[in-house]
């Protein structure tokens, strides 16, 4: 009986799985990684909702927003023909939310989670990931932690309205922001996302060190791999000391403690040591998976091999490495001892050499290649063009100098957005570009293309304008900017930048109808659309549960564009070209 | 070897034939076999970040504790030390205890596996009762989270141990229980060792916080 048993869990993938199984609590990598798209998906709905009420208010402050009246009265207070006028508090609590629903729920979850998941193990030949039912469990905890996040808008006293620092005094105690339960969830519900990460992080790190292919070195791994294998080493490493500070958090405002609460002995600052001894690891989280991805789009749709393979993967461990010894310059104007500034100031300016060598990098693979302009490559150029400028405006806020000036003003709204809110061009690339090895269907490029440009022009329309506001002055988070004087002249950027931002969230749509369209209706989508050199192109499509028929043996590098080898211009890293073509070449 | 539809096992691995033009220079990359299973390294990475979760709780500690003139502050209780230290010799005993259970179970002895592992585990369990008696006395002195910064740190810190203890505490139930139904034998004992990684965790970080919280 124990026999048959055996038999029947090897040949388990065969058989047909039920709904359930095969879509709820999938073991599957690559369902996995579907279920965070669509996770991710919705939340990046929901946190763009959230920053086109913050723009409407900057814009048009106290005016009330259409078909928003349905809200009751604490929160928002009805106006003419159904709308509602967002009151301060309210207000708090939305550009919060945004940051941590976009920064935990979107970007985490789409970049790490789905392509973490879905890629991994397709691109170092491996069946699945080291520990398929841990991996469930961290899709499973990170859902569970959304659902507590979106739950904290149906509390009385509405959502956390403390910023998405949760700068203590504010967020450690009710009475400041007025929010009681609302702050409690989101704590609890960033702790339950540390551990869903965490579990992803191990289950990352195990299967590329243990689970490569035959053949497969670390240097012979794509560059997405090797920024997921970076990025969850900084996640393993950097949530834990958020957990902890959330642990203490909570227990000021549950237990009685007051580790952040000066009038009983406690120690505001020590909240942004910690939060931010987190917080910047946690901003190359965001970043390196992107920069992965980049490079590789880069080098597949110029055919070219990437420009200096060994210092990409090098300056994102550089990065990854600096990551750790500059948060500091978060701080720079909260009390810290200025003399920890300037040498924070340098350690920050350091992270400009290895993140300039990317740049480079990626301009040197362009060069001379024989460029395809797919929507991959469009958006993939995107965010080399906006990661471009907030690497640059990010020198400015180094500086501790000029930074006291800019400090909180919208420079930085600019800058983090041209970095963070600039990742999801290459998330809108990574899903153009492996939505046929994970739907089966191609998308729509008409429509990628549309898409692409309206995104290209409206975001640099929203955002690079705050630039200007935040070098006049403009602070960030305020309600009403119409309440200074010496913002009323700049007022009319406010108003381009929110009809920027609209015009940009409506654009969106087009992705949108796009992505549910080609799911259902899209053209049949061949093995190898992008002729790419990666393994998951060599994984049939649809790749069964175990990924490759046969394991695949690796005998070459990701990038051999254009290789004299063979006649046609790709080279996928596991097609053996025989012994005697080798002996030729000497 | 010319046709690509061949299956290669780990062994039959492509001549390493050197082609720098290919691979960037550098020596033929054969195939890794894995220093450690996935199971031990799975657990070596959750114990870094166990690690760095209680070097934040740490870190914050020692920003007061730095930066008190007197501590513990005036007007609070002094902690146990004697029973503590006591408390802190059981503990480590146990470490012994689950090391002895996997060489047990490397030579295949079922019987003193369940063993070591029940005294572990009754180690482990008489610590948490011990800590949960000095906790009772303590509050009834007046030491509570909310009666100082000290206090709120105390709790943190030690609360946050006994929680991984509790939680050792069930990792070793469940693993008892595998061991009774003969789960493992000398070929397959993965389970223990990494029972005994996690347990030595949290036995080796006692002492940290001992000599920190009780005795500095």
């Amino acid at each position: 009986m124990s026999e048959s048993a055996v038999a029947h869990g090897a040949h388990g993938q065969h058989a047909k799985p039920s709904f359930i199984s095969h879509y709820i609590f999938s073991l599957d990598h690559k369902m996995i990684g579907r279920q965070f798209l669509f996770v991710g998906l919705l939340m990046l709905m929901i946190g763009g909702i959230l920053a086109m009420l913050v723009r409407w208010q900057l814009a048009w402050p106290e005016s009330p927003v259409p078909g928003l009246g349905f809200i009751s009265e604490p929160y928002i207070y009805p106006g003419p023909n159904g709308g509602g006028i967002i009151p301060p508090q309210t207000y708090n609590a939305l550009f919060t939310m945004h940051a941590t629903i976009m920064i935990f729920f979107v970007v985490m979850p789409i970049m790490v989670g789905t392509f973490g998941n879905f890629l991994i193990p397709l691109m170092i030949g491996a069946g699945d990931m080291a520990f398929p039912k841990l991996n469930m469990l961290s899709f499973w905890v990170g859902a569970i932690s959304g659902v507590v996040m979106l739950s904290s808008f149906f509390v009385p006293g509405g959502p956390a309205a403390g910023g998405w620092t949760g700068y203590a005094t504010l967020s450690a105690k009710a009475q400041y922001t007025g929010v009681e339960w609302g702050q409690h969830l989101w704590i609890i519900a960033l702790m339950l996302n540390g551990v869903s990460s965490l579990m992803g992080a191990i289950n990352y790190i195990t299967t590329v060190v243990n689970m490569r292919a035959p053949g497969m070195g670390y240097f012979r791994m794509p560059l997405t791999v090797w920024s997921l294998f970076i990025t969850a080493i900084l996640l393993l490493l950097a949530l834990p000391v958020l957990t902890a500070a959330l642990a203490m958090l909570l227990f000021d405002r549950m237990a009685g403690t007051s580790f952040f609460l000066p009038e009983g002995g406690g120690e505001p600052l020590l909240w942004q040591h910690m939060f931010w001894f987190f917080g910047h690891p946690e901003v190359y989280i965001l970043v390196l998976p992107a920069m992965g991805i980049t490079s590789d789009l880069l080098s597949t749709f110029s055919r070219k091999p990437i420009f200096g393979y060994h210092a990409m993967a090098f300056s994102m461990i550089a990065i990854a490495g600096l990551s750790w010894i500059v948060w500091g310059h978060h701080m720079f104007i909260s009390g810290m001892n200025p003399l920890l500034g300037t040498a924070f100031m340098m350690t920050t300016m350091v992270i400009a050499v290895p993140s300039a060598i990317k740049v480079f990098n990626w301009l040197g693979t362009l060069w001379g290649g024989s460029i395809r302009l797919t929507v991959p490559m469009l958006f993939a150029l995107g965010f080399v063009s906006n990661f471009l400028i907030g690497g640059l405006s990010g020198i400015f806020m180094a500086s501790t100098p000029v930074d006291i000036f800019i400090h909180d003003t919208y420079f930085i709204v600019a800058h983090f957005h041209y970095v963070v809110a600039g990742i999801i061009f290459a998330l809108f690339a990574a899903v153009y570009y492996w939505f046929p090895k994970m739907f089966y269907r191609n998308m729509n490029q008409t429509l990628g293309k549309v898409h692409f440009v309206l995104t290209y022009i409206f975001f640099n329309g929203a955002f690079f304008p705050m630039h200007f506001l935040g070098v006049g002055g403009h602070m960030r988070r305020i309600y009403n900017p119409l309440q200074y004087e010496f913002i009323t002249p700049m007022h009319d950027w406010n108003i381009f930048i929110t009809w920027s931002a609209l015009i940009l969230g409506a654009s969106q749509l087009f992705f949108l109808g796009n992505f549910f369209w080609s799911l259902f209706a899209g053209k049949k989508a061949e093995q190898n659309p992008w002729q790419a050199n990666t393994l998951e192109w060599s994984a049939p499509t649809p790749a069964p549960h175990g990924n490759f028929l046969t394991t695949p043996t690796v005998y070459r590098g990701p990038y051999e564009y254009s290789s004299p080898e063979v006649t046609e211009d790709w080279l996928p890293q596991d097609k053996d070209i025989g012994a005697s073509t080798a002996a030729k070449a000497h | 070897m010319a046709t690509s539809s061949v299956a290669h096992k780990l062994d039959d691995v492509p001549p390493p034939a050197p082609r720098p033009e290919l691979v960037g220079g550098g020596p033929p990359v054969r195939p890794n076999m894995p220093l450690l299973n996935n199971a031990r390294l799975g657990v070596i990475m959750m114990l870094g970040a166990e690690l760095m979760f209680f070097a934040g709780l740490i870190g914050a500690f020692l920003v007061f504790r730095l930066s008190a003139q007197v501590w513990p502050p005036p007007f609070q209780p002094r902690l146990p030390l004697g029973v503590t230290g006591v408390n802190t010799v059981i503990l480590l005993f146990s470490a012994l205890t689950v090391h002895w259970a996997v060489g047990a179970a490397r030579v295949g002895q079922t019987a003193v596996l369940v063993r070591q592992l029940g005294f572990t585990a009754a180690l482990g369990a008489l610590f948490l009762a011990i800590q949960g008696y000095e906790w009772a006395r303590m509050i009834h002195f007046g030491l509570t989270t909310s009666s100082s910064v000290y206090g709120g740190l105390f709790y943190t810190l030690i609360g946050a141990h006994g929680v991984h203890v509790i939680g050792g505490l069930i990792w070793l139930a469940v693993v008892y229980w595998q061991a009774r139904r003969g789960r493992f034998s000398k070929k397959d004992f993965v389970g223990v060792q990494t029972t005994r990684m996690y347990w030595t965790f949290v036995v080796a970080l006692w002492p940290v916080l001992y000599g920190l919280v009780y005795l500095y």
